[in-house]
């Protein structure tokens, strides 16, 4: 049976892991790839690297983190935040990445999907949703959730799906942050609206709401700060959901 | 011994090399080339493969006098092949992802787009699947049945004889995921991605 996925992500600015965290025997707390090899170590069944350099000058430092993390970690390595071009997705994986995620740029140029999927296949090309609901809808932002675009998320979804997007990652913007849980409608809908497989982001602050991720159809519950600062371990996070009867792999 | 990864601009192919070189350390030597004399002085080549059944086989035609080394170093001389992914699916006489496409007809066989049940299971084929060994097979030496093995893809290849087919894992049916037939080895999931247990299945094919 094909087990639900817990990935960790790190956001990663100018080569550094911005959030801190009390990891043991952690030499460097700053380090991605001593924390990806802790995590990938603990049971991650992948690990997320969400670059969020600003300046185009230090952009390269993504690419050497995940070289070296690659050569150290044997689980599927996901890498977003500023893909813009094929060009960008091609260093990436070179470097090691198994998976790139691609978000403003989607929603810019969707061909950009189109493209990658048939030059790099669809299993390495994971498109990012940024949504906040608006009225009766949800909407996409882009730029970091800073770009209203007036899209709505699950056209996009589909569309997305359409273009050769091998999975979906779909964050909540309000609850992004709030650690109250995934928003469990947008997950719902945009599960049940696709074919292929739904990451939940944006929220997690109890074992209880990687539960509910699953719950709401997701294949797969991402989540940063539970286990950035330690709150939880991986290995925790999979007991409890293994003890709540969802399959996870242990 | 070498050990040559087939490099035939399949996709990314730097997951499969960095878990050679982790396993291999120093003392087996690692080569990544589409160079045909090299593959045909190596003992061991590893075909991977990334992307469509289609885009593989172009790829490997695109290269001249590929597919004939490596129907000679498989088929002739016998000597130790691994495909991963597509790598193992290219093995059928045909695969049907894009178009039909001839495959390098070693296993006779089919590879298919998997049966999602009107949509009740999700394609692709993401994460971690438990494995179940239905034969002995060299490259499971000290791995558990029911290991976890990381999959990622569409389509399943179908043998006509079953024989050959050393694991299955369950996803909408029992998809065949690693097969084994005389010298020649494949795994439908990605050894390289599968954590401790896959290394262990990498060193196994080095030790063989």
């Amino acid at each position: 049976m094909l087990k639900n996925r817990i990935i960790p992500c790190l956001d990663v600015k100018n080569g550094r892991v911005v959030k801190g965290i009390n990891f043991v025997d952690l030499k460097d707390a700053g380090d991605p790839v001593e924390q990806a090899k802790i995590y990938s170590d603990g049971g991650a069944d992948e690990i997320c690297f969400l670059d969020i350099t600003a300046s185009n000058e230090n952009r390269d430092t993504i690419y050497e983190v995940v070289e070296k993390t690659s050569k150290k970690c044997f689980v599927p390595l996901t890498v977003g935040g500023g893909v813009r071009s094929i060009e960008d997705i091609n260093k990436l994986l070179n470097c090691g990445a198994d998976k790139v995620s691609i978000n403003t740029a989607a929603v810019q140029n969707p061909e950009v999907v189109v493209e990658s999927s048939k030059k790099f296949g669809s299993q390495c090309i994971v498109v990012a949703i940024d949504a906040k609901k608006n009225g009766d809808m949800w909407e996409i932002f882009t730029h970091g959730g800073r770009n209203k675009t007036g899209i709505n998320a699950i056209e996009f979804a589909k569309k997305m799906e359409k273009n050769g997007a091998g999975e979906l990652l779909v964050t909540s913007m309000d609850k992004d942050g709030t650690q109250s849980g995934y928003d469990i409608e947008l997950m719902k809908n945009i599960s049940s609206s696709v074919n292929i497989p739904v990451i939940a982001s944006g929220g997690v602050g109890t074992l209880d709401h990687l539960v509910d991720g699953i719950k709401s159809g997701a294949n797969a519950v991402l989540a940063a700060s539970i286990f950035h600062y330690g709150t939880f371990s991986i290995e925790e996070a999979k007991q409890y959901l293994a003890s709540k009867n969802i399959p996870v792999r242990i | 011994m070498n050990i040559t990864i087939v490099d035939y601009k399949s996709g990314n192919i730097s997951s499969v090399i960095n878990s050679f070189n982790e396993v291999a350390k120093d003392k087996v030597k690692i080569e990544v080339t589409s160079d045909i004399n090299k593959i045909k002085s190596s003992d061991k080549v590893v075909l991977p493969g990334q992307g469509s059944f289609k885009s593989c086989v172009h790829g490997l035609n695109n290269i001249s006098g590929l597919i004939d080394t490596l129907n000679e170093f498989a088929i002739n001389n016998k000597k130790p092949l691994l495909g991963i992914c597509v790598g193992l699916q290219m093995f059928a006489d045909i695969g049907y992802e894009e178009t039909k496409t001839k495959g390098l007809g070693w296993i006779s066989g089919k590879v298919s787009k998997i049966d999602n049940q009107n949509g009740k299971y999700k394609l692709p084929h993401i994460g971690w699947n438990q494995i179940n060994i239905v034969k002995e097979s060299k490259i499971f030496k000290d791995i558990e049945n029911n290991s976890h093995m990381y999959f990622v893809h569409s389509y399943e290849f179908i043998p006509n004889d079953k024989n050959v087919i050393s694991a299955t894992t369950d996803y909408s049916s029992n998809i065949v995921c690693a097969v084994e037939k005389e010298n020649i080895f494949g795994t439908q999931f990605h050894p390289e991605k599968s954590d401790k247990i896959g290394l262990q299945i990498i060193e196994n094919f080095i030790k063989l």
